[in-house]
C-alpha cells in the first residue's frame, strides 16, 4: 500500500477529487493547510503598514490506495492540478505498512 | 438675572448676523424672554440628533475601533469605549454641564475658561428651563442641549482610547476618562461654545467640535500613547485588523450619526442645519474617494481600510466647518484632509515611531487641525461659504490658528496629569501577560469569538 500526499492550490480540490473516483479511489483526507515552496507569498498593507506573509495557503490531500494503483493516482493528481503556474504543489509517495478498518477489523487493502 | 441679560443681548447679536455665521452655543436657562417659543420642530430634531449622536459611540465607534484591534482584544476595545462613554455621561450631570455651560464663576478672567459650579447635580433645570438657540426667540428645553452635549462629552473621551488601545488597563481608562474630561474637555468645551468662553469672545468658527472633539481627542491620544508606551512587539510583529468587516461597519454607523452630530449642532431644524448635512455627505464622499486615491498614488491598491479611514478623515474635517462652508469647499476640504491624514498614517507614524494602536491621532487630531483652519479659508463667501461680503479671511485664520495651538498646549498638558493620576491610582498599563493573551480574557474574563 502507499501513502500520497498531494499540496495542491485550494481551487483545483474539485478536480482532483473527481479524477481519483474516476481512477475508483474510496476515500480521502483533505486538510487546509499553509506553507511556502518557490512561490512568492503576498503583501497585506494597512494604513501604510506592511505585512508579507511568505505562507500561502494550499489544500492537503491523502490518499492511501494499493500498490499498483499507486502510479495511477499519482498522475491524475499531477493532470487534474496543473495550471502550469508556480505554486501547483508537489506530490509524495511514502509506504504503508498496515491499514485497518475501525468498523470491522478488515486489514490492509480490504480495509482500502 | 445678570448672565441672562447679558445672554439674551448675546442671542439678539446672533440672530442679527447670519445663522450659521457664529457656531457656538450660548445657552440661557434662568429665565426665558417673553416672545421667546420652544418650536417642537426644533426640539424632535435635536432629540432625534442626540441619539445620532449615542449612536455614533455604541456601536458605531466600538465596532470601528473594535474591528481594527486584534481579535484577543475586540471585546476590551468595545467595552472600554461603552463604559468610558457612559461615565462621562453621569460626570456630565454631576458637574461637566455646569463647569461647561452653567452661570459664569465671578472672576472675569477665569470665566474664560470655565463656568461655575453652580449647575452641579443639574440644580435648577427643569422640564420648563430652556437654552437658546442661535435665532432670536427660539429656545430648547434646557434637558435636551444637556444631553445633546452629553453625547459629546462621551464620544470625545471615548475617541481618546484609540491610541492606547491593547495595552492599557480598563481601571486606568476609567480614571484617566474621569480626570481628562475634568480638566480638559469641560474647559475647552466652555472656552469654545460658552459665550463668555476665550475663543468664542474671539470669534473662533467650530460648528460642530472640530476643536473640542477632535483636535482636544486626537493630541490627547497621542499624548497618552507616548507616556504610555508601544504594544509589546510594536511595530516588527504584524498587527492586522482583525476585522474589517466590523471597521466597515462601524463606518457606516459613524457617518449616518454625524449626522446629528454636525447638522444637530446647528440647534434647530432650518437652513444651517441643511447646510451642515449637504457638507456632511459631500466632503466626507469626496474624502472617502481621495484616500483611496492617495494609495493609487503612492503604489499600493485602493483599499477597504482607506476608504473607510478617508470616510472619518473626512467627517472630522467637515466637523468645524459643517455649516461654516459651501458644498464645494466641503468638497476641497474634505480631500485636502483625507489627503494629509493618509501621509499622517501611513508615513509620518512610522517615522517617528509611536504607537497609536488605531491611529487616533493622525485621523482626529490632524483632520481636525485641517479642518479647523481649513474652515477660516472654505468660510469666506468667494468661495461659496456663508461669511459676511466684508469677511477678513487673514484675522480669522489667526484666531483659527490661535484656537488650534490652544488646544494642543492645554490637552497635552491635561493629559500628562490625567494619565499620571491613572498610572498613580491603577498602575496603568497590564502586565505582558494580559498583553500577550489578550486583554479580553485578561481584563474581563471573555473571548470575543467562541469557535
Amino acid at each position: 500500500m502507499k501513502l500520497v500526499i498531494a499540496i495542491i492550490k485550494p481551487f483545483k480540490l474539485d478536480e482532483v477529487r473527481e479524477a481519483l473516483s474516476a481512477l475508483g479511489v474510496q476515500g480521502m483526507t483533505v486538510t487546509e493547510v499553509k506553507g511556502f515552496g518557490r512561490q512568492k507569498g503576498q503583501t497585506e498593507i494597512y494604513r501604510g503598514a506592511e505585512y508579507s506573509t511568505n505562507m500561502v495557503p494550499k489544500i492537503k490531500v491523502e490518499v492511501v490506495c494499493a500498490s499498483d494503483l499507486a502510479p495511477r493516482v499519482v498522475e491524475a493528481v499531477q493532470q487534474s492540478a496543473n495550471t502550469g503556474a508556480i505554486g501547483d504543489g508537489k506530490i509524495f509517495v511514502l509506504d504503508v505498512a498496515q491499514t485497518v478498518r475501525i468498523r470491522t477489523g478488515e486489514t490492509d487493502d480490504m480495509a482500502l | 438675572m445678570k448672565i441672562s441679560t447679558k445672554l439674551l443681548g448675546m442671542a439678539g447679536a446672533l440672530g442679527a448676523s447670519t445663522l450659521a455665521a457664529l457656531p457656538a452655543w450660548a445657552q440661557d436657562a434662568a429665565a426665558a424672554a417673553p416672545a421667546a417659543v420652544v418650536d417642537k420642530g426644533d426640539v424632535a430634531w435635536m432629540m432625534t440628533s442626540t441619539v445620532l449622536v449615542l449612536a455614533m459611540i455604541v456601536p458605531g465607534l466600538a465596532l470601528f475601533y473594535g474591528g481594527l484591534a486584534r481579535s484577543k482584544n475586540m471585546l476590551s476595545v468595545m467595552t472600554q469605549v461603552g463604559a468610558v462613554a457612559c461615565l462621562a455621561m453621569l460626570i456630565w450631570v454631576i458637574y461637566g454641564y455646569s463647569l461647561a455651560f452653567g452661570p459664569d464663576v465671578s472672576s472675569g478672567f477665569l470665566s474664560n475658561f470655565i463656568a461655575s459650579f453652580d449647575k452641579a447635580f443639574l440644580a435648577g433645570v427643569s422640564p420648563s428651563s430652556t437654552a437658546a438657540t442661535f435665532s432670536a426667540g427660539f429656545e430648547l428645553p434646557e434637558y435636551v442641549f444637556i444631553c445633546f452635549q452629553m453625547t459629546f462629552a462621551a464620544i470625545t473621551v471615548a475617541l481618546v482610547l484609540g491610541s492606547v488601545v491593547e495595552r492599557m488597563k480598563f481601571s486606568a481608562v476609567m480614571v484617566f476618562g474621569a480626570i481628562w474630561l475634568t480638566i480638559v474637555y469641560f474647559p475647552i468645551a466652555h472656552m469654545v461654545w460658552a459665550s463668555s468662553g476665550l475663543f468664542f469672545k474671539a470669534g473662533a468658527l467650530d460648528f460642530a467640535g472640530g476643536t473640542v472633539v477632535h483636535i482636544n481627542a486626537g493630541v490627547s491620544a497621542l499624548v497618552a500613547a507616548l507616556i504610555l508606551g508601544k504594544r509589546i512587539g510594536y511595530p516588527t510583529t504584524p498587527m492586522p485588523p482583525h476585522s474589517l468587516t466590523l471597521t466597515g461597519v462601524g463606518t457606516g454607523l459613524l457617518w449616518v450619526g454625524w449626522f446629528g452630530f454636525n447638522a444637530g449642532s446647528a440647534l434647530e431644524a432650518n437652513g444651517s442645519a441643511a447646510l451642515a448635512m449637504i457638507n456632511t455627505f459631500v466632503a466626507t464622499a469626496s474624502a472617502a474617494l481621495f484616500w483611496m486615491l492617495a494609495e493609487k498614488a503612492s503604489g499600493h491598491k485602493g483599499s477597504a481600510l482607506g476608504f473607510c479611514s478617508g470616510i472619518v478623515a473626512g467627517l472630522v474635517a467637515v466637523t468645524p466647518a459643517a455649516g461654516n462652508s459651501g458644498p464645494f469647499g466641503a468638497i476641497c476640504l474634505g480631500a485636502v484632509a483625507s489627503i494629509i491624514c493618509f501621509f499622517a498614517v501611513s508615513k509620518l507614524k512610522p517615522m517617528l515611531g509611536y504607537d497609536d494602536a488605531l491611529d487616533a491621532f493622525g485621523v482626529h487630531g490632524i483632520g481636525g487641525m485641517i479642518g479647523a483652519i481649513g474652515t477660516g479659508i472654505v468660510y469666506a463667501p468667494s468661495l461659496g461659504g456663508p461669511g459676511a461680503a466684508d469677511y477678513d479671511m487673514g484675522a480669522k485664520l489667526i484666531v483659527q490658528i490661535e484656537a488650534v495651538l490652544t488646544t494642543i498646549v492645554w490637552a497635552s498638558i491635561g493629559t500628562v496629569i490625567a494619565i499620571f493620576i491613572a498610572k498613580l491610582v491603577t498602575g496603568l498599563r497590564v502586565s505582558p501577560e494580559v498583553e500577550q493573551e489578550g486583554l479580553d480574557l485578561g481584563e474581563h474574563g471573555e473571548r470575543a469569538y467562541n469557535s
